[in-house]
């Protein structure tokens, strides 16, 4: 074995070893006190009182009625919004109209805007003395403090999500995959299933994912407009602000764990379509290299 | 199938890309579009396959009135700049697409059979089951004229067939375009920037500049007789040299050439830099040599004019020239425009 005389390297630019340490330090600990501690006390505090309260809260019929509405609403909303993002990142990168630049600040907005915002403005559009208030009134028609409030405010708040995604990878594919496939005869519909969906199933799945975690997990919004009437229009976040109101501390967090748990699975299946995704791009790029 | 377009218009917001175009291109000819970027080209081409829709004018394709037929009804095969295969099919179903989605049905086992012949006309057999991602450049643009070919088109447009590929397989592939070409006797329109691709490739070339046609011929009489300094100028190097033109002849100190048509006064005189030659006496331009560049076919001499013109020009392997010999360039041909 041949020694080498052992020689101090000088860090590389940017690696100070202080600086790194100090960097990854403020880090770990930002995310142990924002992200990790209040994740374990929810688990922590669902059980405090033992499984069987916890599974009380959860067979509670409150407590169901929640869930199935929060799943409607996603059920909804979810595929609408789907459509949308489709039918707006389609037009936006594959057309050229007039307002284009405008729809794309438009489908933005209620990223920026607070959602309860939207919930009051939803009240002044739908509510009894609101702009439609009486004409619904007259049709007897509930679209405030019921269900389909409900589904309108979480679709807004979702808006975005999946044109998000889909806007910049279409862009970057351009029009050519689709003029070719028309210049070889393919109608559009046909243009759209065999060639635009295929190129960017995997941005729109994970849109769909993030915007159905979204809807499930929204409550500014929906607090506003669904009146928060235990067992009619209670989705599963406002459950869990009304149950803590209610000093039941552990059916609040009980609740809670099963939002956690969605996000959770929410998280891992990300990760896995990021890996799928990934994993096309490198399947392919291998053998390329081996021929050149 | 024979193609005319008849004053093609198209106006791109405010800007004219194409200005009252007329051209015919007839049945089985092979016809390169050649300009600087900006002049047209591809915009002309799209409208002929229908990717976009002249504003002003018509497009026959036959004795039919194309100009309003959209580009999945028009017939036509059309290769992109960039290939545009679909990453997601293998190279046969790249292939077989356009016969998939055919309103023609044919049954499996036609299509891939027609698949295998069109792999085996562009020289790719057995890479049928390979990604786009998984073959090199040159195979892509093959496999992208395949696809292309696969519908059986009356017309094949080439959109910068060659732009993205190294020079050696540029080489290659142009050849075997052409054998393509004679092979199936395809009415063949194809855009480029690249003067020598559209002069090795095609049966006619038409040149463009900011929209029009300033142009067009056999390559032997765009280059043998360039009508305008442009067309001179585009077409390769070119030497300019300010003359004067008198009765005649374009005079440039005690040397004159013939300028038919040109009328008196100021010119440039315009020659490639084979048509001069040096030699120690006059009569020439004087001129003193800055530098020789040796190359593998000739030596390439640059040299200043008295007038400080910079000239460049080709000499023979053998000869001796030396930087900072002075002497007279001589004129053995050249084009005179007015200015």
């Amino acid at each position: 074995m041949s020694t080498l005389p052992t020689r101090k390297k000088p860090p590389r630019v940017g690696d100070n070893p202080i600086f790194r340490r100090t960097l990854i330090g403020i880090v770990l600990v930002l995310v142990a006190f924002v992200i990790v501690a209040p994740l374990i006390i929810i688990g922590v505090e669902a059980f405090s009182k033992g499984w069987v309260v916890y599974r009380d809260t959860i067979i509670h019929p409150d407590t169901l009625h929640a869930i199935g509405l929060t799943v409607l609403a996603a059920l909804i909303a979810v595929p609408v919004n789907t459509a949308f993002g489709i039918a707006a990142a389609w037009a936006i990168t594959k057309f050229d109209f007039w307002g284009k630049r405008f729809l794309l600040v438009v489908i933005e907005i209620p990223f920026s805007v607070s959602p309860i915002v939207a919930g009051v403005a939803y009240l002044f559009v739908y509510g009894l003395q609101g702009l439609f208030g009486p004409l619904l009134d007259a049709y007897d028609i509930k679209i405030l403090f019921a269900v389909p409030g409900i589904i309108i405010a979480s679709m807004f708040v979702t808006a975005p999500f999946v044109a998000r995604e889909l806007i910049p990878l279409m862009q970057a594919q351009g029009r050519d995959l689709e003029e070719a496939a028309t210049s070889l005869g393919a109608s559009g519909f046909r243009t759209f299933l065999s060639v635009t969906l295929p190129n960017v199933k995997w941005a729109l799945l994970y849109g769909v994912i993030l915007c159905n975690a979204r809807v499930m997990g929204e409550f500014g919004a929906v607090s506003v407009v669904s009146g928060n009437i235990r067992g009619q229009t209670n989705t599963l976040p406002l459950h869990i602000e009304l149950l803590y109101h209610d000093y039941q501390a552990a059916g609040a967090f009980a609740s809670a764990s099963i939002l956690a748990t969605i996000a959770v699975f929410t998280i891992i299946a990300k990760v896995l379509l990021e890996r799928q995704g990934a994993g096309r791009v490198r399947k392919t790029a291998n053998p390329a290299e081996k021929i050149a | 199938m024979k193609i005319r377009l008849e004053n093609v218009v198209k106006t791109f917001e405010n800007f004219r890309a194409v200005k009252d175009v007329s051209l015919d291109i007839e049945s089985g000819e092979l016809v390169a579009l050649l300009g600087p970027s900006g002049s047209g080209k591809t915009t002309i081409l799209r409208m002929v396959a229908g990717l976009e829709y002249a504003d002003g004018g018509h497009i026959h394709f036959g004795d039919q009135d194309a100009t309003d037929i959209p580009v999945r009804d028009r017939g036509v095969g059309f290769v992109f700049q960039h290939y545009a295969l679909f990453p997601h099919m293998t190279v046969a179903n790249n292939i077989a697409f356009g016969m998939k989605v055919s309103k023609v049905k044919r049954d499996r086992a036609a299509i891939e059979a027609r698949v295998t012949d069109l792999l085996r006309l562009v020289r790719l057999e057995g890479l049928g089951d390979r990604f786009p991602a998984q073959i090199s450049g040159g195979q892509r643009q093959r496999v992208a004229l395949a696809r292309a070919l696969a519908v059986d088109p009356k017309v094949l447009l080439l959109d910068e067939p060659f732009g993205a590929l190294d020079a050696n397989v540029r080489r290659d592939l142009r050849r075997w375009l052409r054998e393509i070409h004679s092979e199936l006797g395809i009415t063949t329109l194809f855009v480029t920037h690249d003067q020598e691709e559209a002069l090795d490739l095609a049966d006619r070339v038409v040149i463009l500049k900011d929209g029009q046609i300033v142009q067009q011929g056999t390559p032997q009489e765009v280059c043998r007789d360039p009508q305008s300094a442009f067309v001179m100028k585009f077409l390769g190097d070119a030497n300019v040299i300010a003359a004067e033109v008198r009765d005649g002849r374009a005079h440039v100190g005690d040397i004159s050439v013939e300028a038919p048509g040109v009328v008196d006064g100021k010119a440039e005189l315009y020659a490639r830099p084979a048509d001069l030659d040096w030699s120690a006496e006059g009569p020439g331009i004087a001129a003193t040599i800055s530098r020789v560049l040796d190359r593998p076919d000739g030596r390439r001499v640059l040299a200043v004019t008295a007038a400080g013109e910079q000239l460049e020009f080709n000499v023979e392997p053998e000869r001796v020239v030396t930087a900072g010999e002075g002497g007279f360039v001589t004129l053995r041909r050249a084009k005179v425009f007015a200015v």
